[in-house]
Parts: C-alpha cells; sequence; structure tokens
C-alpha cells in the first residue's frame, strides 16, 4: 500500500542552501520525494521548514543548490511557476483574504479559475468528496480556524497537484477533523499525489507518513521511517536532546477561586457561537481542560472570562466578588490574567516592541507605571526576564512583535501573562504552532503556576495536550459546556461522548 | 414651475454638472484605497490637472485634448507619490499630504499666465430621443460628454472590482497583502496601476472645473474639493454605488444652496456655504457600514 506507483522519485532536491543575513536557514538540504508518498518534514521551530518549502513553492530563491521535478530542472520564479508544474501549498499562517469569500479565496490561488458560478458548484463537489464540509458564499473572515483551513484545502485540491505541501495543517483541528483531514490525504496519496508534510505532532506523523526527513538548525539530521520509528527516538533527534514531558504531583482540594453561574452572553460576531448557560468552578491549584470542536464558543468564552466581553450580574465570581461588569483591566488588577488564541492582533500588538507589549498587559500587576508614566525601564526588564524564562528566540527586546515567528511569539505572550502571578489563568491555545520541546516547557510552566496556588483554565482543540495537564476535563459544544469531569480514568469514547461526536461537526458550525 | 425663485427641473440638471468634478476624484480614490493605498494627495492631484488641463486646452483650442493631458498630469503626480510609497516605502499620510502641498504650489507656478482666461467651448450634448423627453431630457440627457464619462467610469470601475478577475486581484492586495504576495501577486504593480489610474480620474476631476464648470483658471480653483472626495470615499464604504449616491448629494446641496443665495433667501450665506459638506458627511455617515479594505494605508515590504 505504501508503495503505490513504483519507486521513482518525484521531487529531488539536492544540495539546497539559503542564508539570510546573521542565520543560515537551509544548509546542503537533499532528499527525495516519491510519487504516492506521504513524506513527513520535521523539525523545530525555525529549523528551515518553512523556508525549505517557500522554496519548492517559488518564494524564496536558494543561494545554490538544485531542484528537479520528474526528471526535468526545476526552478520557479514564483509561485505562478510553482503552481502550473503542479506545486500546490497550504499555509500555516492561512493566506486568506477575510472580507472576501470562500468562492473568490479559491479563485485567487487558481491559475485559471472557471467563472465564479461553477467554481462554487465544483467548491460543492469537492467539499463533499472529500468529507470536508464548506459553503462557498460564506465570507472568510467569519469562519473558524478550522473551516479556514478547508479553504485552502479545497483550493489546493482544486488545481489537482502532484505534489502537496501541508504546513502544520493539524494545528487548529479537533481529532474528529483530522480524521477526515487524513482520510483526504491517503485518498490523495492513493491517487498518486505526492504530500510532504510538516508537523510536529510526532503521532500524526507516525499515523500517516510513509517516510520522514529531520531537519535541525537548517541542515538534514536523520531520515527514518516512522511507522517503525518511536515517536520519542524521532523528538530527540529533532531537538537533538531529550524531551521534558510535565509532571504533576498529588495535592489536597484549594481555596475557591473563580466561579460562573449560568453563564450566558451574545456572540459580538454575527457568525459567532453564543454561550448558552455555562456553569464551572476553578479552585486554588486546579487546572481545567476545555475541549470541543473549532467554532464551539471557544473565542467567546475566553472573552467572557478575560472581560473582553462583559456578562450580567450574578454570573461570574472571583473569590466573593462579582465581576461580570468589571473590564479586562480591573480584572487583570484583581489576578486575573488571559492568553487569547489570535497572538498577533489580539494578544500582541503586531507593529508594536516586546517591551511595549509587555507594558500593555503588565502595567498593572508589575508597576510599571510611576506618577502616571511610564516606567519603560521596568518594562524592558520585564520583557527581557519574558525572553530568558521562556526561550524566546529574538535579536532582543526591542523587536517588535511582528518579527517574531508564530511558536515564538505565543511563547512570549504565555509567558508574559504567567510571569504576572495571576490567581486564575485562562489561555486558548496555548500551544497552537509552538514545536514539541516549546510546547512541552509552556505546559510546564502551566504547571508550576498552579502548583504555586493558581487556577487554570485551559482551552484547547488538542486532547492530548488536555489529558496531559488537566484535572478535569469539559467540552464545549454549540456554547454549552459539559459538566466537567475528573481526567483521570477519562477514555477516548467519553471525550467523545463529551465532544458531541464528530457527525455533528456540520452541526456545530450553524446558527 | 419656480419655488422661491428655485427652477426644479434647472437645480437637478445642474446637479449632475456639480456632482461630476468629485465624482471623478473620488471614484479614483476608492480604486486606490481598494488597493489598500491611501493618497491623500486628491487634492494635489485635481489642481494640477485643473491647470495643465486649462493650459492645453486654451493651446489647442480642444477640451478634449485638456482632459486628456489633465488625465496624464494627474497620473504623473499619482506616479511620484506611487515610487515614493511603493519603492522607498515612505509613509503613506505624509507623502499624501505633501503632494497636496506640492500640487497647489506647482499649479499656482504653471497658471500664471493663464489667469483670467475663458475655456474653449465644450458643447452640451443633446442626446437624440431621449433628450426630448420632457423633464427628464434636460435634467439627465442634455449634458457635456464628461459628464457620462464620468459615469461610465463609475460603473466601469463597478463592474471591473466585482465581476473581474482584475478587481478580484486588486481587492486581494488591499485586503490582505501579504497574503495576496504569498499567492505570487504583485503587490507592487497592482499598487502602482491603481495609483496611476486614482491619479488620472484626479487630474479628469480638477480639469472638469476649469474647462467646463467655471469655466476659466483661477488660483486655488478645487477649493477643497480634492478632500471631500476623500471623505466620499470613506462614508461610502468603498462602493461606487453609494459613492455615487453621496457626489450627487453633495453636487445637489451645492447647487440648491447657490440657488437660494441667488434667490435671496433670509439665511447666512456662510451657513449656506458650509451645508453641502455637513449634508453629505451626515448622511454617508448614517448610512455607512462595511470595513476598510485589510491593509489600507499600511506599507507593504516583501521580506516581513
Amino acid at each position: 500500500m505504501t508503495q503505490a506507483t513504483g519507486d521513482q522519485a518525484l521531487m529531488v532536491l539536492d544540495g539546497l542552501t539559503k542564508a539570510y543575513p546573521g542565520v543560515i536557514a537551509n544548509k546542503d538540504v537533499s532528499f527525495e520525494l516519491k510519487r504516492g508518498e506521504v513524506h513527513a518534514l520535521l523539525g523545530e521551530n525555525g529549523a528551515g521548514k518553512s523556508t525549505l518549502v517557500k522554496t519548492i513553492y517559488g518564494l524564496v530563491k536558494p543561494d545554490s543548490g538544485t531542484m528537479t521535478l520528474a526528471g526535468r530542472p526545476f526552478a520557479p520564479s514564483d509561485p505562478h511557476t510553482a503552481r502550473a508544474s503542479g506545486i500546490a501549498m497550504v499555509f500555516q499562517h492561512f493566506s486568506l483574504f477575510d472580507a472576501l469569500d470562500v468562492a473568490e479565496n479559491v479563485a485567487l490561488g487558481m491559475e485559471n479559475p472557471p467563472p465564479l458560478r461553477d467554481l462554487a458548484q465544483r467548491i460543492r463537489d469537492v467539499s463533499e468528496t472529500y468529507g470536508l464540509p464548506l459553503d462557498p458564499t460564506r465570507t472568510v473572515g467569519d469562519l473558524s480556524a478550522g473551516e479556514r483551513q478547508r479553504v485552502e484545502i479545497i483550493r489546493c485540491l482544486l488545481q489537482d497537484p502532484s505534489v502537496l505541501i501541508m504546513d502544520e495543517p493539524t494545528s487548529v483541528l479537533t481529532p474528529q477533523e483530522v480524521d477526515i483531514l487524513f482520510e483526504t490525504l491517503r485518498k490523495l496519496r492513493d491517487e498518486g499525489t505526492a504530500i510532504l508534510y510538516i508537523s510536529h505532532k510526532l503521532e500524526e506523523i507516525r499515523a500517516l507518513c510513509d517516510h520522514a526527513t529531520i531537519l535541525r538548525l537548517g541542515a538534514v539530521v536523520g531520515t527514518c521511517d516512522p511507522k517503525s520509528t518511536s515517536a520519542r527516538d524521532m523528538a530527540e533527534m529533532m531537538v537533538g536532546g531529550s524531551l521534558h514531558v510535565p509532571e504533576r504531583e498529588a495535592r489536597p482540594a484549594g481555596d475557591m477561586l473563580m466561579q460562573i453561574k449560568g453563564l450566558s452572553v451574545k456572540s459580538p460576531s454575527e457568525f459567532g457561537t453564543s454561550l448558552k448557560d455555562i456553569s464551572l468552578e476553578v479552585r486554588a491549584g486546579d487546572v481545567l481542560g476545555i475541549g470541543g470542536v473549532a467554532g464551539n464558543g471557544q473565542d467567546e468564552l475566553l472573552a467572557a472570562l478575560s472581560g473582553e466581553i462583559t456578562a450580567g450580574r450574578g454570573q461570574i465570581f472571583f473569590k466573593d466578588q462579582d465581576i461580570g461588569k468589571l473590564k479586562p483591566d480591573a480584572r487583570r488588577g484583581l489576578g486575573l490574567c488571559a492568553a487569547p488564541e489570535e497572538r498577533m492582533g489580539h494578544a500582541a500588538a503586531p507593529d508594536m516592541s516586546l517591551v511595549e507589549n509587555a507594558a500593555l498587559t503588565a502595567r498593572k500587576r508589575k508597576n510599571l507605571t510611576r506618577k502616571g508614566f511610564l516606567d519603560w525601564r521596568g518594562a524592558r526588564s520585564f520583557a527581557d526576564e519574558i525572553i530568558k524564562r521562556f526561550d524566546v528566540r529574538t535579536p532582543g527586546s526591542g523587536n517588535a512583535a511582528r518579527s517574531l515567528s508564530g511558536g515564538n511569539l505565543q511563547k512570549f505572550v504565555i509567558g508574559r501573562e504567567i510571569l504576572q502571578d495571576p490567581q486564575v489563568l485562562i489561555v486558548n491555545q496555548p500551544t497552537w504552532g509552538v514545536d514539541a520541546a516549546a510546547a512541552a516547557s509552556i505546559r510546564q510552566a502551566l504547571l508550576d503556576l498552579a502548583a504555586k496556588g493558581a487556577a487554570i483554565i485551559v482551552i484547547s482543540q488538542d486532547l492530548d495536550e488536555l489529558m496531559e495537564i488537566s484535572d478535569s476535563f469539559a467540552a464545549l459544544n454549540e456554547g454549552r459546556l459539559s459538566a466537567p469531569r475528573p481526567t483521570l480514568g477519562l477514555t477516548v469514547e467519553d471525550i467523545g461522548l463529551m465532544l458531541g461526536g464528530a457527525h455533528d461537526m456540520e452541526v456545530a458550525h450553524v446558527d | 414651475m419656480d419655488f422661491g425663485g428655485v427652477n426644479p427641473v434647472l437645480l437637478l440638471a445642474s446637479l449632475m454638472v456639480a456632482a461630476t468634478p468629485i465624482m471623478l476624484a473620488a471614484i479614483g480614490e476608492l480604486v486606490v484605497e481598494r488597493a489598500g493605498v491611501l493618497n491623500l494627495g486628491v487634492e494635489g492631484m485635481m489642481i494640477v490637472g485643473s491647470v495643465l488641463g486649462f493650459v492645453a486646452a486654451t493651446g489647442t483650442d480642444s477640451a478634449w485634448v485638456g482632459f486628456v493631458v489633465a488625465a496624464l498630469g494627474g497620473a504623473g503626480m499619482a506616479v511620484l507619490f506611487g515610487v515614493l510609497t511603493q519603492f522607498f516605502l515612505s509613509n503613506q499620510v505624509a507623502t499624501g499630504l505633501a503632494l497636496t502641498l506640492f500640487g497647489l504650489g506647482l499649479a499656482s507656478l504653471m497658471g500664471q499666465g493663464y489667469l483670467g482666461i475663458k475655456a474653449p467651448s465644450f458643447p452640451d450634448w443633446h442626446i437624440p430621443v431621449l433628450g426630448d423627453i420632457p423633464v427628464i431630457g434636460p435634467i439627465v440627457f442634455q449634458h457635456d460628454p464628461m459628464v457620462y464619462v464620468g459615469l461610465g467610469i463609475v460603473a466601469g470601475v463597478w463592474w471591473f472590482l466585482n465581476r473581474t478577475r482584475g478587481g478580484l486581484i486588486l481587492r486581494a492586495v488591499g485586503e490582505n497583502h501579504e497574503a495576496a504576495h504569498g499567492l505570487g501577486y504583485s503587490v507592487r504593480r497592482v499598487r502602482m496601476l491603481a495609483i496611476m489610474f486614482g491619479g488620472a480620474c484626479a487630474g479628469l476631476g480638477g480639469a472638469y472645473l476649469s474647462i467646463v464648470r467655471v469655466p476659466t483658471y483661477a488660483e486655488g480653483l478645487t477649493a477643497g474639493a480634492g478632500w471631500i472626495a476623500l471623505a466620499i470615499v470613506v462614508f461610502a464604504s468603498w462602493r461606487p454605488g453609494r459613492l455615487l449616491l453621496g457626489a450627487y448629494l453633495f453636487g445637489g446641496v451645492t447647487v440648491l444652496q447657490l440657488n437660494l443665495q441667488a434667490a435671496g433667501v433670509a439665511i447666512p450665506v456662510e451657513y449656506l456655504s458650509m451645508s453641502p459638506y455637513i449634508a453629505t458627511i451626515l448622511v454617508l455617515v448614517i448610512m455607512s457600514a462595511g470595513g476598510a479594505p485589510g491593509s489600507l494605508g499600511k506599507t507593504f515590504h516583501a521580506s516581513r
């Protein structure tokens, strides 16, 4: 099954090197990609995976080295040429246009798109064939992360690519969505498509991929057959050291810190999910994990807890105080910090420096004002502390948030909230797009915070992550929260039932 | 058929003429902004268009030559803006303001020998059949050709933006320039073309003032029309249909207040002169919906 259509290499990369000022992104990278195989490209953030696939896609010109495609030299000057040669790519940071609708977004990624009406029909056809429900007339800005990815995938599939590049495709998907995606990819592979698959999630690679090439610091450090190699071995090749797994100690129940009683709020977005009658409580030292399919009220729940959306009286209590009407700044002052999912533009201001971004949320809790003026020295040392403690890779705290890679910015955002010593911390997708080692350290930091007596609410679509760090688990479904249950002893079936099951996926996105 | 010395047919007829310069400038700026560029130099490009158009028209005794030269002049000014902002990555707001100041100075320099001269005549079209319809004929179908050229440009822009692939790419570039670049579209090229189109339209609008509406050249002829055009684009939510409405509303109140002044209504002239600006902004604020293009005014650099 794995050797679908012959052994002849479809694409050969030979000695690709690309240097940027101060950093070598790719160093003498060579490997082969065969027809009908799923080839994993593994590596930490900054290992050079993105540069490599951008080279294949014609966005980056290598300094030296050659590529051949189907036996002929291949040197795309721009993405148009690459697409015309049969290369398609699903980006890690979605290359979508919020104000345009699904069909228009798809048309923009195609070389010779049919008229929009025909295209809409083809989108419906392909989305049904591959089990990726999508309405071509929806505006992309109103779609959930999972749905946005479907737009990208369908855009690629409509061009019948011979090579499909997937850059971190599952980081925003639920297990059910991942299963659907894998079915799609296996189907494509069996049709003879070569798939280059980039991911941090080793178990996924083991489940899906036929071959793996591992990159570290821009160079190939090993290859393996992921089906017969353990995740731990692959991770160690990737980080060049051993992996840190979070630890937990048993402890007695702490004081009540936060209580939500029958919280109902309307979503500010027309296509968002309103929260309906949500109740939960967290005590000192608790880690509550909240799972669910994307777009089932995660963003709204975070906003309601952080204070971006205010609630009615008697719905949200911090210790004994009713804080439903308080805004984020006031809640922060009390010791309730939050880190939203979207780091660029929501958790951090992209064009402001890390120092400014640190000062923006930590002003109150870290006493960064003196007589109404900002204490820049204090802010700088706070930013430097975050960078040091959370291993944020950046030349310095004066750099703009925009210049950081997604994973590094995520480390900064989480670190900024944790170092403010919150009593309650709410995070949404804390390790989205972060490599395995950094994700493990973020999780450990969350656990350390809980061990110091804080309560933590983790909203995530990564179930493994939730099982690993949380004491109790609840699921969001269409804006309703299931009753939290202790994580210990929870089976996959239980979780599936709590999430509402894969068959509800379409329903979950309507209204 | 007069109401207090104001003839409604003549009023509505002159409304279309009064609205045309602003409509031309605004539709150009609309395209520029939909491509994600904020060019505050509309006023400057208009006045340069008005003086160049007037000079060419009086020199060749042909209004048409005047309009072509004005469009080229406006586009030339826009290229200056485009090169500075797209290639040298200068700040768009500052560059646009500088372009206006530069244009005003350049225009008064070039127009020195042309003050008080009358523009060559530019006769109205009397469109057969349609122009003979009572009431509607004189209001809609008995104007000079540029009125219809302007309407044609608005309709063309609507069609281009909503029905063509080029328009889709232009909107994509304005919405998210990084994603458009990632898909392989040339952000700079799309924006330069949009900026030049915007300049040409502003030039036409300026020339319409000096050749048809006034019709002579005077210093400071545009008198803020470029700024109103900018405001109309924003309040029209970047949509050509609403832009047409905004321009006609502005033109209508302008003409009405002039007529009221002439009729000697007992309202201070200053209030009447203010009224078109206030009315246009009020109505469009009430109507306004829909956001700005996502990348509006942001500098694009391919390496980020």
